[in-house]
């Protein structure tokens, strides 16, 4: 059976099993609303542009934040891949980094900056940040010497070799780390929003939660996985593969 | 004289600090158009050798001049193909060759240069495809006429038709044999196959193993085309497998 038939299928069942209890109150409407309801606030939220208004100040922050996070990674990346000192001082510290979830710097970031949009765009900030280096360092340590000497015996060196030899050589790292970079900063974005002030998904929300309106809950919870789902398979994926295939790499 | 080496060694040391030797006393002399191959086992550093002349590995010991001017760093006076064509995969056949035009002259001119060596060896309709869209034969043509767009005086080619299927190969000798009759480029061709440096040398230089030593320099008399000579170049087969054979018994005895 073609996969897009069966992942529309296995949707369609997990949604009917879904009504399904709700109709027979196998779980409590207040607790666990039904999809009918699910769709009703999403409905309300789109036609009085609350959503709307909360999707582009997410966006907005997450774009701000993606793409400092991209540049201060790649330099960051490139520095500790050319040099040892660099690579055995940053590069251990970066390993560490990466493993704090960024939303523990929410406390500081909040001290910082106050709690307002710049606590939240720090927190994604350095939620893309290290993994995007770690790409970048990987990707360069990783160009074919083949391609250095090639590049050699025709007179590039220097700058010159790095621009046009060894960076192109590691882009299909640079897309990947830009891959992952989006998906550790959207989670921090909504981590970041929950915890401070609005407009945005993740302040709506807590806004729902805190007024018991578990349906708005939900409703926002697909959202936020969709819009995930969609960037990652349709956009990065896409490339990733696109890239790898005329880099030779599959 | 065009190119000279003179006293050359070449020795590596291994994490152990155990020095071995690679090359030792190389003498070699080449005159300008020359076509030469240098044959010899696995193992023998003739690699190393183009490596050096190339100025992309340091010798240990001695002197390597074109012209008269010694050696020490890679230049565009040099040009290299590699076992593998070491093509860019994210530039186009075109944007391959135009690589080392970058830095002198126009875009338009480094074009019109790119297409005219591209039609040297037969791609001139490959002009905008990517190297993994071609085959293996093709991409090694681009290494080729990449090699030679920037006009080096001196092209090093090292194994180039290592990795390719029979008649590929065949094929491409015939296009290089053309390509340095009408470019009149010294060229050092490495290889490990006798039929292949009696088909397209004017002289072959066989090295032996463990260190790298010439053994013997020949001058091959055999008038081109040389496929015509059969038997002439079976003769001079047998000749030169009477040096390798001495070197192969020496490699089995040291390793049992």
């Amino acid at each position: 059976m073609n996969p897009l038939l069966k992942r529309i299928l296995f949707f369609v069942i997990l949604i009917g099993f879904w009504s399904f209890g709700s109709a027979v109150n196998l779980w409590s409407e207040v607790l666990f609303p039904s999809p009918l309801s699910v769709i009703n606030s999403l409905v309300a939220g789109i036609t009085d542009m609350t959503l709307i208004y909360d999707l582009i100040a997410s966006f907005r922050r997450l774009a701000i934040g993606l793409s400092i996070a991209l540049i201060i990674g790649t330099a960051i990346g490139v520095l500790i891949a050319k040099s040892k000192t660099a690579d055995d001082t940053i590069g251990a510290m970066l390993l560490a980094l990466q493993s704090v979830p960024s939303i523990v710097w929410l406390p500081l970031a909040i001290m910082w900056f106050g709690l307002n949009e710049k606590a939240v765009i720090f927190i994604v900030i350095l939620g893309g940040t290290f993994v995007m280096a770690l790409n970048i360092r990987t990707g360069i340590k990783n160009v074919s010497p083949l391609f250095i000497k090639a590049a050699r015996t025709m007179g590039s060196s220097g700058f010159d070799l790095f621009l046009r030899v060894i960076f192109p050589a590691s882009i299909p790292h640079v897309v990947t780390g830009t891959r992952l970079a989006w998906a550790f900063s959207w989670r921090a974005l909504m981590a970041g929003e929950l915890l401070s002030t609005g407009p945005g998904l993740g302040y709506t929300l807590r806004y729902a939660s805190d007024f018991g309106d578990m349906s708005l809950v939900i409703g926002v919870m697909i959202i936020i996985g969709v819009i995930g789902a969609i960037v990652d398979q349709l956009i990065f994926q896409r490339i990733e593969k696109n890239v790898a295939r005329r880099w030779g790499l599959s | 004289m065009f190119l000279t080496i003179q006293q050359l060694n070449k020795q590596f040391s291994d994490q152990n600090g155990q020095v071995s030797t690679i090359l030792k006393d190389i003498n070699l002399s080449v005159n300008e158009g020359e076509f030469i191959s240098i044959l010899g086992p696995s193992g023998c550093g003739k690699s190393t050798l183009l490596s050096i002349i190339a100025g992309l590995t340091s010798a240990t010991e001695g002197k390597i001049k074109v012209e008269g001017t010694p050696i020490s760093s890679p230049g565009k006076d040099r040009g290299m193909v590699f076992q593998e064509p070491a093509l860019f995969p994210w530039l186009s056949v075109k944007e391959n060759v135009m690589f080392p035009l970058k830095s002198d002259g126009s875009k338009i001119d480094a074009e019109e240069k790119a297409t005219n060596y591209l039609k040297m060896v037969q791609l001139s309709n490959y002009l905008d495809h990517y190297p993994h869209e071609i085959s293996g034969g093709m991409q090694q043509r681009v290494a080729i006429a990449r090699a030679l767009a920037m006009d080096p005086r001196l092209l090093l080619m090292d194994e180039p038709f290592g990795a390719l299927d029979e008649q590929t190969r065949t094929r491409l000798h015939t296009q290089l044999e053309n390509i340095w009759r009408d470019t009149k480029k010294t060229i050092l061709f490495v290889t490990h196959s006798i039929t292949e440096s009696i088909k397209l040398s004017d002289r072959i230089i066989v090295m032996g193993t463990r260190p790298g030593t010439i053994l013997a320099d020949i001058k091959v008399t055999i008038s081109r085309p040389r496929e015509d000579h059969k038997e002439k170049m079976f003769e001079l087969e047998e000749e030169i497998m009477t040096y390798l054979k001495k070197e192969i018994d020496k490699v089995i005895a040291e390793e049992n």
